[in-house]
């Protein structure tokens, strides 16, 4: 891997916690009001598989998708204006945290129902395959999505058809309180059942970024090359808790050990320690990487903070195109 | 122009929608099989490949979200199911998806997805192949629900629908497919939202839909030799419902009597009835009145279904009623030869 690639992965990941700490930090505040879902602690999917991806490959993701838009180039001021319910947001205020698109660099849309946007993004890599494009097509999803039928079923088309799909599964052991036990039986590997269905799979370990990098790398070329779907399995942990800016390591559903654990293997520090060692970056160059995030970051809060918010009456439109005479009918209905 | 049935109009929008804009694609289970969903879509994947036509897994959801994938990435999909009852599966993609995109991403992305769905009645077709839910569909705001009842708007609607931005419901009632009636050649769209009088008449407005649209016009054309004369009004879209012409017509007539081909409660038929009688108070002359399927599923045997279902007779018989009218209607059921299980004699099952 080259400096500079690595560089970008650590930024990055950086970038992401940044953001995902200071909406943390601010949340309290009550000014951004809407489920939202942090990553903190999962960064390194979201970077490499970002970074690994063309711009104009397309990418949609679930609930907890601020690092998966972050990831794919999505703009920060839109994000965070969105949550902030602000006219400026990458949906006008209609969708906050849990709906995030900026299509201009190929996320394509995020969804609050578990599963919900598997078979969204299997009918866009369909499109790219109609329209026989070189794009493909990633479907972020977590562990709790491959419960779900509408994975099945998208899997199985996606295979049929040979589609080209990157699924990235981030395994971080939960779904809200539930832990695999209760939902998946013992022993199953996530990445071995897919494989059943028809389609190549790995697992590995999601805070990793340099090994995530290069196996995100090595499987989208073979799937543009024309191989079919294929699924990466990360395993990785949220520190957060499921919904919110608080840690819940005291509610009884994970232990503080696990947690623990887990926070020796965090995916930054760890990459930090690595490029330093082999002197792939000074700590000056650290040091500056850390301003230029904090300062973006900053700013990006202070856009969101100071945008207006939408007028009320938009609530009452955009629900039909324009053209439509439909629309103009509900809005004389008023 | 040329006369042809229900199910070839169909087919003659599929093959000029597909014909016209190469983006158009069209898939469901049995799609290009050899009977071709009663006719509707053979021949077209001869005509336009497999890429564009093309039979699907048994998975309703997920091939509705890649309907909806496919539609964000700029393809056209027409989805079809050969029962309504087997869309139930894909509420979420539908509810969820479809209806919120343009809406929960701040306008940017509307999804042009099109949803057939064949309804029904009779013919033993029972409690899960023959539900006319079209009132779950017409709740979801995002949604816009398509009802034919003639061969030409059949054809007219379903262009429409495919070319319209947003997602589509388009509603089949299975005893209307070998109706036969006058269709016009070549691209006919039919704007949405758009009700249509079929007849003129000052006593009472009788909204209908789909196939009670048919009963209808049996009900009307008797009661018109009887000396009764009705607005008929076909709905042909339950979401946008022309209330302007509903209005408009209770507002001369001053009764108003909607036939529903759903069950009672929560029906599109109440939903109208509540509008005319907020918007058109002063203009009634008497209490608003709803004919439309029991509370109840319905059942197989065809003992089970004697009475069911609303009949040309019965809505003779309620149309005297509210002009305190006695109207033979005998001869309205004497006129059908065929059991009341089917359509007409063309219709022998299995399906």
């Amino acid at each position: 891997m080259s400096a500079y690639t690595s560089k970008q992965l650590l930024f990055q990941m950086k970038r992401i916690r940044f953001v995902e700490e200071e909406i943390a930090r601010r949340y309290p505040e009550g000014a951004m009001r809407c489920p939202t879902h942090l990553s903190v602690g999962q960064e390194a999917v979201a970077a490499a598989v970002g970074l690994a991806l063309e711009h104009n490959d397309m990418a949609v993701s679930g609930h907890r998708a601020h690092a998966h838009y972050l990831g794919k180039g999505g703009n920060l001021k839109a994000m965070l204006a969105e949550i902030y319910g602000k006219v400026t947001g990458c949906s006008k205020g209609k969708g906050g945290s849990m709906h995030l698109i900026d299509e201009a660099v190929g996320f394509m849309g995020s969804t609050a129902i578990v599963g919900g946007t598997v078979p969204v993004g299997v009918g866009l890599a369909y499109g790219m395959k109609v329209k026989k494009s070189d794009q493909i097509s990633c479907v972020f999803h977590g562990d709790a999505v491959v419960e779900t039928g509408a994975f099945f079923e998208s899997v199985n088309f996606a295979v049929l058809k040979q589609l080209p799909v990157l699924f990235v599964c981030e395994n971080n052991l939960y779904s809200v309180y539930s832990p695999l036990s209760v939902r998946q039986p013992e022993g199953r590997s996530i990445a071995a059942m897919a494989a059943g269905l028809g389609m190549p799979t790995y697992s590995g370990d999601g805070n990793d970024v340099a090994a995530v990098h290069a196996k995100v790398c090595e499987t989208v070329a073979e799937i543009r090359e024309g191989d079919g779907p294929k699924l990466l399995e990360f395993s990785t942990y949220r520190w957060l808790e499921h919904c919110g800016p608080n840690y819940d390591n005291d509610i009884g559903y994970r232990s503080e050990t696990e947690f623990l654990e887990w926070q020796e293997k965090e995916p930054i520090a760890r990459f930090e320690r690595v490029m330093l060692d082999n002197s792939t970056i000074t700590v000056a160059e650290l040091q500056l990487m850390n301003d230029s995030i904090t300062l973006e970051v900053e700013e990006a809060f202070a856009f969101a903070e100071a945008s207006p918010m939408p007028a009320v009456d938009s609530a009452y439109s955009g629900l039909y195109s324009e053209q439509s005479s439909y629309s103009s009918a509900l809005k004389r209905e008023g | 122009m040329a006369i042809m049935t229900f199910a070839n109009a169909i087919n003659e929008a599929l093959t000029e929608a597909m014909t016209l804009d190469p983006d158009v694609i069209c898939y469901g289970l049995g799609v290009p099989d050899p009977k071709g969903v009663f006719g509707t879509t053979m021949g077209l994947q001869d005509k336009f490949g497999d890429d564009r036509v093309f039979d699907m897994p048994t998975s309703e959801n997920a091939m509705t979200g890649i309907g909806i994938g496919a539609s964000l990435y700029g393809l056209r999909p027409v989805i079809t199911h050969q029962r309504l009852d087997f869309a139930l599966l894909s509420m979420d993609q539908l509810v969820n998806n479809a209806a919120k995109w343009r809406f929960m991403f701040g306008g940017q992305r509307g999804v042009p997805l099109t949803v057939r769905m064949i309804l029904g009645r009779g013919w033993g077709q029972g409690p899960t192949h023959s539900q006319n839910l079209q009132a779950w569909f017409a709740h979801v705001p995002g949604l816009k629900v398509v009802m034919p009842a003639t061969a030409e708007d059949a054809k007219g609607l379903l262009l429409s629908s495919i070319f319209d931005p947003d997602p589509v419901i388009f509603l089949e009632h299975r005893w209307l497919h070998n109706l036969r009636g006058e269709v016009p050649e070549g691209d006919c769209r039919i704007p949405l939202g758009k009700a249509e009088l079929l007849r003129k008449g000052e006593d009472i407005t009788v909204v209908a839909m789909s196939y009670m649209t048919i009963e209808a016009l049996h009900a009307v054309d008797h009661l018109t030799e009887k000396g009764i004369n009705c607005d008929l009004l076909d709905l042909r879209c339950v979401r946008p419902l022309d209330r302007q012409a509903i209005e408009a017509s209770v507002n001369r007539t001053g009764r108003l009597l909607v036939l529903d081909t759903g069950n009672l409660t929560g029906s599109i038929s109440g939903e109208i009835v509540a509008r005319v009688t907020t918007n058109c108070w002063e203009s009634l002359k008497c209490a608003p009145q709803r004919l439309a399927m029991p509370d109840y599923p319905e059942a197989t045997s065809p003992a089970l279904t004697e009475g069911y279902h609303v009949r040309a007779e019965h809505i003779a018989e309620k149309i005297g009623k509210m002009l305190n009218r006695g109207v033979a209607s005998a001869a309205l059921a004497q006129q059908r030869k065929h059991p009341h299980d089917v359509p007409g004699d063309w219709f022998t099952g299995p399906f």
